[in-house]
Parts: structure tokens; sequence; C-alpha cells
């Protein structure tokens, strides 16, 4: 045993040192180096600029609290879609804060959208917090609420609504499902293209 | 339910047994120590790693050897990782500019990677430099899966080999399972996630003005190359808080079929490696099928229970599938099937957020853990927990038709039955004695967020979490304080290394006995009547010694949850 002891000491320490050196530093590193070459828009977060400015990324949510914006799902990231606080609310099945801040949510789009059925993803949160996503009923569920404020016709938002769903890979992998960056997006140049 | 779901279910599965004997056959070509073709790439990596340790990988160890060298080198892995986050503050690539991990947190982190169950009090994003996710914990998910598979390979050679008295050498079979099986695939991997939109930069954060001119600053960092690692490793522990549910970590429904297909991969193949070494792959599939049918059984419930939704939410107006703390990617189907991959496996990423699931569908997960983990189960550690109970149950159908069991050639006996239930004995006494004690205490009972019985499923998921080497949580829970970063700690190390000691001792008494071949009289070990006696002994075992503590937790949510009673 004691001879074990002594004869592991060595590999141990040394070992850690070349593996620290090949897998905590060498390969992390040399993957952001091809990262950043072959796929510089992905390896640093898929943003989007508008006039020099970073406003957004395609792939991690944000929030729209505007009526005139299709709103994002609830987030329990911080205040709400911060991007240095990812997380979901944790509250469970039975727990009464869920109830009531569903209650709470539903109301305010009953008020807004009277006689139709909340879809559930417009009134739950998200496991990360950042969830870049509606269900294509969920957006569609928004339409009028957005035309209305816009001054657009409905058709219109329908048709900007239809555009932007997204089917699941190979017909299963996956939801259909709308992007809100990127609709909203298109909504802000949809409203400016008579003026231009 | 949907067709879409379940076909994702069943492409998944498929996959994965046709990459069970490719993979198999690789991880055998290490267990042998043959030359592979990457060896003229890395062969002289692997030769100049043993030359400065001063090693000799010819060199054979018998158990206690084997042992002692596995455990020294995690200590000193453990001591390395708890020196990097505490010296966080001073080191360079901090970005966000955070200050160095406090005692007991950095004692929780450094024992729950190198424990290879990446239990997470902390928020990645809020918390570590790139440096401390990088040299401190990106290694540790490559060696403490490597030490699981040399390990299970340790296992297998006391099966296979006839009257000797060593079982291999720890140094060469972790070396060669890092280099030539865990660092390749993760490179290939890494990129494929980078092409997918996980970011990869020294950066830590950019700033966002969001189109309604808000700001919201984006953490990034290193992700795609511990990502990688964190899944084929069977880790689990998250770049980010929210782990493979944020999507830098997880963008699409292709990344998260990868993510999932990567956490079982290698405990697949390890499964026909098994049957090779002792000469019959059978014998590989029989233990693959009992794996495959308690798992499917598994994503079944989940996945009807998920599908069905919380009936106190559909009294609210809000009809349909539970969505909360999903997300819209992913839906209910691939939410509920990583669930359960992830706690079959002892990986515990999550891309759902486990605490916030139907009382049954949050059953699944916890009692996968309480299993063992041995329903695939993480690298290595999956299969060489399986064999345990595969020692069990020949022991009780000896017992059936009264004569000494034999399994795969060994005679097993009154040494080998006794380690074994030692073993299996670890993961309940740490759970169930640690869960109590958390829950008579002011300390334990500051933790939950939720009340009622949902408040003490969340202990006992931590609990049964850190024992099982898992990761995931009932992430309410507030475990950020001394008393749960202390005894989560112990829960870890102890669940992961008492169950290890006695397995190599196993491993070590078998490889001394002779060869006893098979009679007319043996139980056969490869047939359906051998797949259900496992399934059973798994069953009842976890069954019987968790039971009474799910009805206080989820069972007892259930029924609330049904009677529409609030907490």
């Amino acid at each position: 045993m004691n001879k074990d002891l002594v004869t592991s000491l060595r590999p141990a320490l040394v070992m850690t040192l070349l593996f620290a050196a090949l897998l905590g530093l060498a390969y992390p590193l040399a993957i952001t180096g091809v990262g950043q070459a072959l796929f510089p828009s992905q390896a640093n977060g898929s943003l989007v600029e508008k006039n020099g400015r970073v406003v957004g990324s395609t792939i991690a949510g944000q929030a729209f609290a505007s009526d005139r914006y299709f709103h994002s799902r609830p987030s329990a990231a911080g205040d709400g879609y911060n991007g240095l606080a990812s997380s979901g609310s944790n509250l469970g099945p039975t727990s009464q804060a869920l109830a009531d801040r569903v209650k709470a949510d539903v109301a305010k789009y009953q008020e807004t959208t009277p006689g139709r059925p909340v879809p559930p993803d417009l009134v739950t949160t998200s496991a990360s917090g950042l969830d870049p996503h509606l269900s294509p009923e969920a957006a569609f569920y928004q339409v009028d609420r957005v035309a209305r404020v816009r001054g657009l016709a409905p058709a219109a938002g329908r048709k900007l609504v239809e555009e932007s769903v997204e089917a699941p890979l190979l017909g299963f992998l996956g939801e259909p499902r709308v992007n809100v960056f990127d609709l909203n997006r298109r909504l802000d140049s949809f409203g400016a293209k008579p003026a231009a | 339910m949907t067709f879409q779901g379940w076909l994702l279910i069943i492409v998944f599965v498929g996959i994965l047994l046709a990459i069970t004997k490719p993979m198999g056959r690789w991880l055998y070509s290490l267990y042998e120590g043959q030359r592979t073709p990457l060896h003229r790439i890395l062969g002289p990596v692997e030769a100049a790693f043993y030359r400065l340790s001063g090693i000799d990988p010819n060199e054979e160890q018998g158990w206690r050897r084997y042992a002692v060298h596995m455990l020294i080198f995690n200590l000193i892995l453990l001591l390395f990782t708890y020196a990097v986050l505490r010296l966080q503050g001073v080191l360079p690539l901090n970005p966000l500019g955070y200050e160095g991990v406090g005692p007991d947190g950095a004692f929780n982190t450094a024992v729950s990677f190198t424990t290879n169950t990446n239990w997470q009090w902390y928020s990645g994003e809020a918390t570590l430099s790139n440096l401390s996710q990088m040299l401190g914990l990106t290694i540790q998910n490559f060696l403490s899966a490597a030490t699981g598979i040399a390990l299970a390979f340790a296992l297998f050679r006391g099966f296979a080999r006839r009257g000797a008295a060593t079982i291999g050498n720890f140094w060469a079979d972790m070396t060669r399972v890092t280099l030539y099986l865990l660092l390749p695939i993760c490179i290939v991997y890494a990129i494929f996630l980078i092409a997918n939109g996980v970011p990869q930069t020294l950066a830590g954060s950019v700033d966002v003005a969001t189109l309604e001119g808000a700001k919201q600053t984006l953490a990034l960092g290193p992700v795609a190359s511990q990502e990688a690692i964190k899944m084929l490793g069977t880790n689990g522990g998250g770049f980010f808080n929210a782990n493979s549910a944020h999507p830098f970590e997880n963008p699409n429904a292709l990344t998260n079929l990868v993510q999932m297909l990567s956490i079982f991969s290698i405990g697949f193949g390890l499964t026909w490696t098994f049957g090779k070494a002792v000469g019959n792959p059978r014998q590989g599939w029989a233990i693959l099928a009992a794996m495959v049918t308690i798992f499917l059984a598994g994503v079944t419930i989940t996945y009807w229970q998920e599908a069905a939704g919380n009936p106190i939410l559909h009294d609210l107006g809000v009809a349909g599938g539970n969505m909360e703390g999903k997300e819209v990617r992913f839906g209910i189907a691939a939410s509920s099937l990583f669930s359960v991959v992830t706690t079959a496996a002892s990986c515990g990423a999550v891309n759902a957020m486990h605490d916030s699931f139907t009382a049954l569908g949050g059953l699944i997960p916890l009692f996968n853990i309480q299993l063992g983990e041995v329903v695939v189960g993480g690298v290595g550690a999956g299969i060489y927990g399986f064999l345990l109970f595969a020692i069990l149950a020949i022991f009780v159908a000896g017992l059936m038709v009264g004569r000494t069991p034999e399994y795969v050639g060994k005679k097993i006996e009154a040494r080998e039955v006794k380690l074994a239930v030692l073993a299996i004995a670890v993961l309940p006494l740490v759970i169930l004695g640690f869960t109590a004690i958390a829950s008579v205490t002011e300390a334990g009972l500051a933790g939950p967020l939720n009340k009622g019985p949902h408040g003490f499923s969340e202990i006992l998921y931590a609990f049964t979490s850190a024992a099982g080497n898992n990761g995931s949580a009932f992430a309410g829970l507030s475990a950020n304080t001394p008393f749960y970063n202390g005894l989560l700690g112990v829960a870890m190390w102890l669940g992961r290394f008492f169950v290890i000691i006695p397995m190599l001792a196993i491993a070590g008494g078998l490889a001394a006995k002779k060869y006893t071949p098979e009679t007319a009289g043996s139980f056969p070990t490869t047939g359906l009547l051998w797949t259900g006696l496992l399934i059973g002994i798994v069953l009842i075992v976890g069954g019987l010694t968790f039971l009474p503590s799910l009805a206080l937790g989820p069972i007892a949510d259930h029924l609330a949850m049904t009677g529409g009673q609030l907490f």
C-alpha cells in the first residue's frame, strides 16, 4: 500500500500538468482558432448589426414589452432575458406562485385579445429564460394586436407570421416555431417600406 | 403525444443501436491496447506523456495498486481544480473580472467535476472566468470520463482473465481513452457545434441594444470546446446556468439530437466491448436489452405525463402539454426524451427544467438516478454499476436452482456477492441518510424554493443527483450554502469512490479465478430469461429502497396536482 502511494505520486503530478496543458489550454484554444477562422459569425454569438450597433443575436431571445412588437415568452432570466443570468422559474406543478403568475398573464393577454384560449408557451417561462422562439400559434395569437397598434391590415400581419414559421428539420426534428427577433425585424422593415 | 415525437424516440434508439458495434469495437481496441490509425498522429504524444511521468504502460497492476494510483490521481486533480477556482481573480482570461471562488464553493465544484457529477451550485456565466471553465473544468470533463472507462476496462479484465494477479495499467487505460477516443471525437464535435451557433471565443460578453432600445448583455466564451466533452463524457456541467437549454449551448433540434446521442454513445458501445472481452458479444447485447427496456419505459411515462400537462394550468384556461421550463425549439417530446437520457446516463445536462416537470414526469428522472444510473449509465460507471447488479442477479438465480452461480465463466461466490451488495448499498445509504438530515435541520430546510411535497422532492433530488454522480437538479433549491456545498460534496465523493473500491476488489478477485466452462446446468446469461431477471433485480432493488421517499415527494405531489391543491 505504502509503496503504491509512493509510486503513484510522480505520474499523478506530471500527468495532471501534461493533461492540463493539452486539454485545458491547447484543445480549447485550438478550437477557438479554428472556430474563429471557419465560422466567425457563429463563434461570436450569431450577432446582427444595424447602423454599426449590435441589435441582437439570431439565436438568443430578447425582451419585447411594447404592443408594437410580438412579445417573447415570459422569462425567468433575471428581470427577463438577462443574458448574464440564464434560468428557468423552477416552479413546480403545484406552486401557488406559478398559478398566480400564469393567471395574471392569461388575464393580460385576454384583455388585448379577448375570446381566444392563450397558447401555453405564451404564458409559461422557458428553461433558459432566453428562448428565441414562439410557437406559430402564439405568434398568430398576437397578430391582431400588433396590426391594430401599427395600423396594418391583419391579413398582412398574418402573412408576415406565415413567412416566418420555421418547419421541423426532416419533418420530425424540433417543433414548428417562429423566431421573435427575426419576426419583429421584418415587422420594422415592413413598416418602413411605404415611407421609402 | 405525437407521431413526430415517437418518431424522434425511435430514430434516436435506432441510431444508437447502429453505432453500438463500431463504438464497441473501437473501445475494444483501446481495451486491448491495440494500435489504431490515430496512433500515427497521437502515438508520439502518448509515448511522451509516459516518458515524462515515468510510466511503463506495459507494467501490469494488481487491483490495489490500480485503485491507489487512480485515487491519488483524482485527488491531485481535485486539488488542481480547487486551486484554479480559488485563484481565478489573479489568473488571466477573466474578461468579466470575476473574483476567486469561496472555499466551500470551490471544494464542492472541484469534487463535483472530478467525480463526473458536475453538480453546479453556481451560475457559470456569473461566476467563472474563461480560464476556470477551460483549465479548471474542461480537463476534469475529459479525465473523469476517462477514469470511468478505465475502471470499466479493469472490471472487464477481471471477468476475462484466468488465474491472473493483475487487471491492467491505470495510466495506460486512462491515457489511451483520452487520446484516442475522447479528444478526437471532441475536436470534430466542437467544430460541428460552432457551425450550428455555439460560441467559441475568448471574449466574455457582448452588449446588445435591443430593437426596443433596451440594453442586453449576452455572456459568451469558449463554449463549444466544453460542450462537446460535457456531453460525450456524460459530465453535464453547463457553461451557462441554463445548461443545454441555453440557446448558446444547444441552438437547434439537430444539435439537441446529437447531444442526446453523444450522452449514450460510449455507454452503448461499452456493453458490446464487455461481450467481446468475455468472448461472446451476446453477453453484451443481453445487458443492453435490459437497459433499453427500462429506458423506454421511463421515456414513455415522462413523455405521456408532460404531454398530458398540468391540470391546474388547464383550469386557468391554458390548454395542452406542460411548457413551463421548456424551450419552444425542443418542445415536449425532445425535452422529455432528453430528461430521461441524461438521468439514465449519469450525465446531468438538461435542456428543460426538471423542477417544473409534472409530478410523475419529474419522478422518472429522479428514479433513474436512484436505480444507480445503470440504465446505460455514465461512461464506464454505467457498465461497471450494471455488472454489480448482474452479480446479484446471477446469485439470485443460483439460489433458485440451488447451485453455485457462474457468470461468463467465473464462479460467483460469497466474496463477490458481499462486495457487490456493499457497493450497491452506498447509494441508498447516502441518499436517504443525507436527505433525512437536510429534512430536519434548519440549514437544510432553508434550501427549497417550492413548498409542500415538491420542496421535499427538491432536497431528495439534490442528494440523489450528488450521490449518483448525475449533476442535474430540481434547480429551485438554493444550494449555495456551506451546508449544502459541504454535504453534497461529501455525497458526491462517497457515491463515486465507495462504489469503485469494492468494484475493483471484485475485479481483482475474479481475475485470479480459474475459468469455469459452461455446462448444461449453468444458468444461460444471453437470453430473454436473463434479460428479464436483470430488469427485475434492478427495479426491485431500486424500487424497494426508494419507494417510501418517492411517496413523500413526487407521488404526493401528483395527488395534490390532480386534486388542484396548491402550496
